[in-house]
């Protein structure tokens, strides 16, 4: 089932000033692959992720997202963005324009859509995500469930080879995040290749292909879900994990 | 004459006001013009240094805050005498109107690129990296995501700042620019009677009272749905 990586970041270090926040990290995603990493706030792992996408530039380090070398100066970089979807943990909607204006800026800006193409994309996109009865309803009417679940859909509406998700059930009630891991789960089994920080250990367990568990900038250990849950290596991961239970 | 009739005599003579009303009223048309090229130059010059500023270099940046920093301490009284008395020496010699225009959107383009910069750095980071991460590129991240919120939060101050300067077009009367003002004050010289003043201030209201609904209107269209 995997296949030729459409992700390939080597050797990504990280630093803000003094404080290095990646020391070498790898992290090779195969197409249709969720990887999920985990780990103790600050460890790098958001880092990471906003390196992919060159919202965060790498102190040093390669980075190849679907044969684009993300790092080159001569990269569109913007061209590039488009094709990685990223989800972030506060929504960030457009506060000033509907749920359907959302989705559809980049679509008319980015893409080139004539308005009405955009919003008829935009409308499917958020009909995928079950909210097509919200399309006119601005970011503050909705509620934080259904603000990411508008979010996700203005990713994927761009038809985005990789999606990345940052902690996108963090700052849910617990009783949203449910209809936010459906959406992501829909998107699992349409193939999308997923990167997902998380501390939503059962999803990753249920839907994850690889596990990635970082502390301190580094990759400590990795596996599929079974093994690093069931039997982890390393002494730190063992001490994570059962932090994660006292909770 | 009783105290009564004294004041309506000096302040609301309709003798006065009647031979005076002519040349008010071209004050008044010559102010709207001034308004209307001070209000244009110096929101678009204030707008697009504020978008400079936000380009992030160093010595741009830099200019911008020392002509900001300069054109808000020194009063406009100051520099329209400077410019319109100064110059000549070097050769120019702009008119009193022009010298009135030029220093008044210099001063409202300062005060408007603090106002909106102010706006700009208000819109959280995530809005930046949401557009960034859909492709959207930095100005049409800049059009389309943050200075609509930007311009929403600077729309009163914005407008307070407008009228207060625009008022400004009065202080044309000291360079001979024949705006509302000069021409109630040559009225009051030559009649001996301070009704023009009174027909001024009139004027004044005429055409800012207009401005004040408009500014509202403004503020009420940029409040979106909460």
């Amino acid at each position: 089932m995997l296949s030729r990586p459409i992700i390939e970041a080597r050797a990504i270090h990280k630093s803000f000033g003094p404080l290095k926040v990646l020391d070498g990290v790898d992290l090779v995603v195969a197409e249709r692959e969720l990887v999920f990493i985990i780990g103790p706030s600050g460890s790098g792992k958001s880092t990471l992720l906003r390196c992919l996408n060159r919202l965060e530039e790498p102190t040093s380090g390669h980075i190849v997202v679907d044969g684009i070398d993300v790092l080159a100066h001569r990269t569109d970089i913007n061209a590039l963005r488009r094709r990685i979807g990223m989800v972030f943990q506060s929504f960030n909607l457009y506060p000033h324009m509907t749920a359907l204006g959302n989705v559809a800026l980049a679509l008319r800006r980015v893409v080139g859509l004539r308005r009405r193409d955009a919003e008829e994309r935009a409308r499917s996109a958020l009909a995928r995500v079950g909210l097509a009865d919200k399309a006119d309803a601005y970011p503050a009417q909705l509620s934080g469930g259904q603000q990411q679940r508008v979010a996700i859909a203005r990713a994927v509406a761009l038809e985005p080879r990789v999606m990345l998700f940052d902690e996108p059930t963090s700052a849910l009630d617990p009783e949203l995040v449910g209809s936010v891991l459906r959406v992501m789960r829909q998107l699992r089994e349409g193939g999308m290749t997923m990167v997902v920080v998380s501390h939503e250990m059962e999803f990753a367990r249920a839907a994850a292909d690889r596990v990635l568990f970082m502390d301190g900038g580094r990759v400590i250990e990795q596996g599929p879900p079974d093994c690093l849950f069931g039997a982890p290596k390393s002494d730190r991961l063992r001490a994570f994990l059962r932090s994660l239970e006292r909770h | 004459m009783s105290g009564w009739e004294l004041f309506l005599f000096s302040f609301l003579n309709l003798r006065v006001i009647a031979e005076y009303l002519p040349s008010i009223a071209a004050g008044f048309l010559l102010t709207v013009q001034l308004a209307a090229l001070i209000i244009a130059s110096g929101l678009a010059l204030g707008l697009l240094l504020a978008v400079l500023r936000s380009l992030g270099s160093l010595v741009l940046s830099f200019a911008i805050v020392l002509f900001v920093d300069l054109f808000r301490a020194i009063p406009p009284l100051v520099l329209i005498v400077l410019l319109y008395f100064g110059l000549p020496n070097l050769g120019f010699a702009p008119s009193g109107f022009v010298c009135t225009w030029v220093v008044l959107a210099l001063v409202l383009a300062a005060f408007a690129e603090e106002i909106v910069w102010a706006g700009i750095l208000s819109v959280p980071r995530g809005q930046w990296e949401a557009a960034r991460s859909t492709g959207l590129g930095f100005f049409a991240t800049l059009r389309c995501v943050v200075l609509p919120q930007a311009l929403r939060l600077a729309i009163a101050p914005l407008t307070n700042r407008t009228i207060a300067i625009t008022k400004g077009t009065a202080l044309g009367s000291v360079v001979a620019v024949s705006e509302i003002l000069a021409q109630a004050s040559a009225g009051v010289s030559f009649s001996s009677n301070p009704s023009p003043l009174t027909l001024g201030a009139l004027a004044y209201l005429v055409l800012f009272a207009p401005m004040v609904l408009l500014a509202r209107r403004i503020e009420r269209r940029f409040a979106w749905r909460r």
